[in-house]
């Protein structure tokens, strides 16, 4: 049993009262005012977690987030996998990001598919100094040479482009037209715009409304038959084969999808996006922007969901369902009756071990809220958790469908405020990226990265519930936590026993 | 339904049942737009002849998969080998997050460094306020002994000058007027990792010995009987330092290391966690002026500082990246060289190993070609060590190398026999590496992780050695320095050469009299 558990609620919002004063402490008094408005700890019945987001971070805090590049080129556009997608800058930015991301394809890698490749214009000093519009020109040209096959192209801009004043539309342009109106998308994704990734997700949207749905043709014919029961699927990256494991349930339902953002997805299913009946939304934070646009401009409704763990999954089911009639209605129930022994047998086996387990997490754009119900689905609890690069409708949705009373919120967490948190609380799990993963199980707390899911996955869906099952599980219970201290030393810490 | 609770599936086999399969296929035929497989199939034949491998060759502007990454990186390497050091980059904050990740990817260990988190308003005005906030919380949160500062490609661009920037801060009571904030400017745009670490460590140095950016009196070097050593930029820092601790002890020789990051990227797992661990102490890092002379083990990694070092009066003398028993013998050769210190009696027994089990297992080495990729230090130390098994090295590749290690490259092939086939590739990519491998095939391939993506497309089995190594655990704790370090690649490479004989002759029936049970 962990320590928070054996707490009344009015004792644990008092001690992560005194957590957050505490960790405030430790900074320079402006620098205490700014983060004190970051964390909270969560009341009950408010409209949203009582923390400010979206704000800058501050310097020299270790602070976990990445950039605007970081949300386009790696997580909205790399995945379309029969583009080419122009790291267009210095090398680092993709190398870094270089199949980081565990987005699943089917394809021929270098032929028709280029998702794990790493294309840059590895800009010299030449190119800062006289621009780089004319490398990006013969950097397309020579695409086109090597790899025909490629649908599209985009240039994800790095920090130079934009400060040294690079006109990468009209190259953009003026290539389009040279290859016959070949889609060549120009996305200003600068790391040093916005505060975080954020931007980026938004920017990329943009770029994909302005380069790629304005050039669709309304009138062409359609690629297929458009039926009642089209829908897309958006926000999905098909982390180890999320959107897959997705996908099979709403196909199983008697839906059709036409289209997958991103994971695994292709130009021609952006293209084809528009003809949806719905546009079902996973992750909400990255690519909510053109589910708006494409209400607003074809008239197209979208419906949030969650595909993690059996309630959240049946939930999501009948709400995707209510947009249709019966026979999907009908489709939804047989779905989540198929399944059901397959989750109790899951329950059954993993639940035991897990209960009253103690989480906490800090993750990206969705996940702080949509796995605490698989956590729960096993008896788990998630005691701590926060956004790296939320807005305030994300703790909002947090705060009125997802956390408990007491949760200690933190957003845009310190690399400090964190290892305290844990620290004095000593959850059972933790759950956050691989910056994170170490220094916690240096700590000898089970950790599970929660962005690329420790290289398992999928954890979408039913199928991914059991493998979700099974890894926190395997991290919690692994007997490894039990050998931390010598057995020379003191007696390990109630952290340790808890993860006994 | 293929998930089950009692065998859960992993992706690995979850997708390859029926229903995954169909769903897939009919994704592709209805809404993907997919290219004929035949047409597929024609462009995937075509990349692989010698016309494609022109075409390839002729890229001016492109850069596809390429082995190299930016500066910054190889300066928050050098400044986590200082005692309580927390590196700083001055810039966008999304490149610290990705070095963080890419070294966490690597060593499996935690990463520290921080940034100044510029945005558009810095960009506009610079990054003053940015780093006079950014140095005083680092302080006060993460209480380092010392913050090495270096720059992102961002800040490089809008020509923040950290010198008066540091000064500044301080005015401004950032950090105290003596406490030590060394800087370098990293710009991305310029070398690659190994540029980074050669610019952060001559920052920190210079920082030391010549008057703490006029703030100190310069140090006067007087002259003792240490030395120093540099390691370079190396994935296998952990292992390969403390290999060299060894040597240095066994020979009795008073050492320094310089940017001693072996500790920080090898912590225990013990309920703490460091994150400063080890290290080359502050005081170690200036005194290193009073030693006899300075080793660079990679001299690609060390082309400013050590002609610093030398201007202060050290004998220098470099490296690259020897592995094996001769680029191990001159290291150890200069060593006693400069020392005075004769070669231990328990080396020249471990040489005599390293010669034994090379002569055991030779014939399945020699005449095995190679392709090589990687940073240039790392290419010439593996290309030598192969060409005195016998073997041929005959591609290596460094995207990072420059015509004048190429060249160094060519003196290599020429002094061996076996070199005689043997070409060296500057400045190219593993796209370059992929027309190679069909047009000139090789036995195998050494290269880091990414390789994997070559040893698919071309079937040239991949040797791990190099960084960084995302998928293979623990291989930077083994040395490749020294003798043991070079048993270490003698048995990597040997263990590959077996697994593919026997992944070769294992048909029952076919081929299975060749799968033998004495090798």
């Amino acid at each position: 049993m962990s320590l928070a558990t054996t707490e009344s609620v009015a004792e644990i919002k008092a001690r992560n009262k005194q957590l957050i004063d505490e960790v405030l402490k430790v900074y320079p008094e402006k620098t205490a005012k700014r983060r004190a408005k970051h964390l909270n700890v969560h009341e009950a019945g408010k409209s949203d977690c009582g923390v400010k987001s979206n704000l800058k971070s501050i310097p020299g805090v270790m602070t976990i987030r990445g950039c605007a590049y970081a949300g386009s080129k790696g997580v909205v556009w790399g995945p379309i996998k029969d583009m080419i997608h122009i790291s267009h800058g210095p090398v680092g930015c993709g190398q870094y990001s270089w199949a980081a991301r565990r987005n699943y394809y089917i394809g021929t890698t270098g032929i028709d598919t280029f998702v794990t490749m790493q294309f840059t214009s590895d800009f010299q000093e030449k190119d800062i100094v006289f621009g780089g519009d004319k490398k990006l020109a013969k950097i397309i040209d020579e695409i086109q040479e090597l790899f025909p096959l490629n649908h599209g192209i985009t240039i994800q801009s790095e920090c130079p482009i934009g400060l040294i004043g690079d006109d990468i539309e009209a190259v953009s342009k003026v290539k389009s037209k040279e290859y016959d109106g070949k889609t060549i998308v120009p996305v200003r994704c600068e790391g040093f715009r916005g505060v975080s990734q954020s931007l980026g997700h938004h920017i990329a949207n943009d770029a994909v409304r302005d380069w790629i749905f304005d050039k669709v043709n309304p009138e062409a014919k359609p690629a297929f038959e458009p039926t009642p029961y089209d829908v897309a699927i958006i926000g999905d990256y098909n982390i180890g084969g999320d959107a897959w494991s997705s996908r099979i349930l709403l196909e199983e339902m008697g839906l059709r999808v036409i289209a997958q953002w991103s994971g695994d997805g292709s130009l021609a299913e952006l293209e084809a996006t528009p003809k949806a009946k719905l546009n079902v939304l996973h992750c909400y934070r990255s690519m909510n922007y053109i589910s708006r646009h494409m209400e607003e401009k074809f008239g197209i409704p979208w419906c949030e969901y969650n595909f993690f763990g059996p309630s959240k999954i049946a939930e999501s089911l009948r709400k995707i369902a209510s947009f249709f009639d019966d026979k999907i209605k009908e489709g939804a129930e047989r779905v989540i009756a198929k399944y059901q022994p397959l989750m109790d047998a899951v329950i059954a086996k993993y639940r035991p071990r897990l209960e009253g387990k103690t989480v906490m997490l800090f993750v990206g754009g969705l996940r702080p809220r949509h796995v605490i119900g698989a956590y729960e689905d096993l008896g788990m609890e998630v005691v701590g958790t926060g956004y790296e690069f939320g807005h305030n409708d994300d703790y909002q949705r947090t705060a009125q469908h997802y956390v408990k009373d007491g949760t200690l919120i933190y957003d845009d967490v310190t690399g400090y405020e964190f290892e305290r948190f844990v620290e004095k609380i000593q959850p059972d799990l933790v759950g956050s990226g691989i910056k994170e993963k170490y220094v916690f199980q240096k700590m000898g707390v089970p950790f599970r990265q929660m962005h690329s899911w420790d290289y398992s996955g999928p954890y979408h869906g039913y199928d991914g519930f059991a493998i979700f099952a099974r890894d926190m599980d395997m991290a919690i219970n692994s007997p490894i936590w039990k050998k931390t201290k010598a057995p020379w030393k003191d007696a390990p810490r109630p952290s340790l026993m808890a993860a006994e | 339904m293929t998930q089950n609770a009692e065998h859960v599936l992993d992706h690995f086999e979850l997708f390859r049942g029926p229903e995954y399969q169909q769903m897939l296929a009919n994704k592709k035929a209805l809404f993907e737009n997919p290219h004929d497989p035949a047409e597929v199939e024609r462009i995937r034949e075509w990349a692989k002849t010698p016309e494609y491998r022109e075409k390839n060759f002729a890229r001016e502007a492109l850069t596809v998969n390429p082995a190299k990454a930016c500066q910054p990186l190889g300066a928050v390497f050098v400044a986590v080998g200082f005692e309580g050091t927390l590196p700083f980059v001055h810039g966008s904050q999304g490149c610290v997050a990705y070095y963080r990740s890419h070294l966490s990817r690597h060593f499996k260990e935690p990463s520290s460094c921080v940034s100044s988190s510029m945005t558009e308003d810095a960009a506009v005005f610079g990054g003053l306020n940015n780093m006079i906030d950014g140095l005083a919380n680092t302080y006060s949160m993460y209480k380092p002994k010392m913050i090495a500062v270096s720059t992102t490609c961002m800040a490089e661009v809008i020509g923040d000058d950290l010198n008066a920037f540091i000064k500044t801060a301080k005015e401004k009571g950032s950090v105290p007027a003596e406490y030590d904030v060394p800087f370098a400017h990293t710009p991305a745009f310029v070398g690659s990792h190994v540029t980074g670490y050669d610019n952060a460590l001559k920052g920190i140095l210079e920082h030391f010995w010549d008057g703490k950016a006029g703030t100190a009196p310069k140090l006067e070097r007087k002259e003792n009987s240490k030395v120093n050593f540099i390691g370079g930029f190396d994935g296998y820092t952990v292992g390969n330092i403390r290999e060299i601790k060894r040597i240095f002890e066994l020979m009795g020789i008073e050492y320094t290391i310089l940017a001693d990051n072996s500790d920080v990227f090898d912590t225990p797992t013990d309920g703490e966690f460091r994150m400063y661990d080890g290290g080359t102490t502050l005081e170690d890092a200036a005194n290193a002026i009073h030693a006899k002379a300075t080793i660079s083990m990679q001299q690609y990694c060390t082309e400013k500082t050590l002609p610093f070092i030398q201007g202060h009066g050290q004998e220098v003398a470099s490296f690259n990246h020897p592995v094996g028993v001769s680029a191990t013998d001159e290291f150890l050769m200069a060593l006693s060289r400069i020392t005075g210190r004769p070669i231990a009696k328990a080396l020249e027994q471990e040489r005599g190993r390293l010669v034994d089990a090379m002569a055991d297992s030779s014939a399945h080495i020699h005449g095995k070609k190679f392709a090589i990729y990687g940073d240039p230090d790392l290419c010439y130390g593996l290309a030598a060590f192969l060409l005195e098994l016998g073997a041929e090295p005959t591609h290596v590749l460094s995207t990072n190398g420059n015509k004048a290690w190429a060249e160094k490259m060519e003196g290599l092939f020429a002094s061996s026999p076996f070199g005689k086939n043997c070409h060296a590739y500057p400045g190219k990519d593993l796209w370059h590496m992929r027309s190679l491998l069909f047009t000139e095939p090789v036995d195998f391939l050494i290269g880091n992780t990414y390789g994997k993506y070559l040893e698919r497309d071309t079937g040239t089995p991949l040797i791990r050695i190099g960084f960084p190594v995302f998928d293979r655990h623990h291989h930077h704790r083994y040395p490749v320095w020294g003798y043991q370090g070079g048993m270490n690649v003698l048995v990597k490479i040997l263990d590959k050469i077996f697994d593919e004989i026997d992944k070769n002759t294992n048909v029952p029936a076919k081929t299975d009299y060749s799968f033998d049970i004495i090798r």
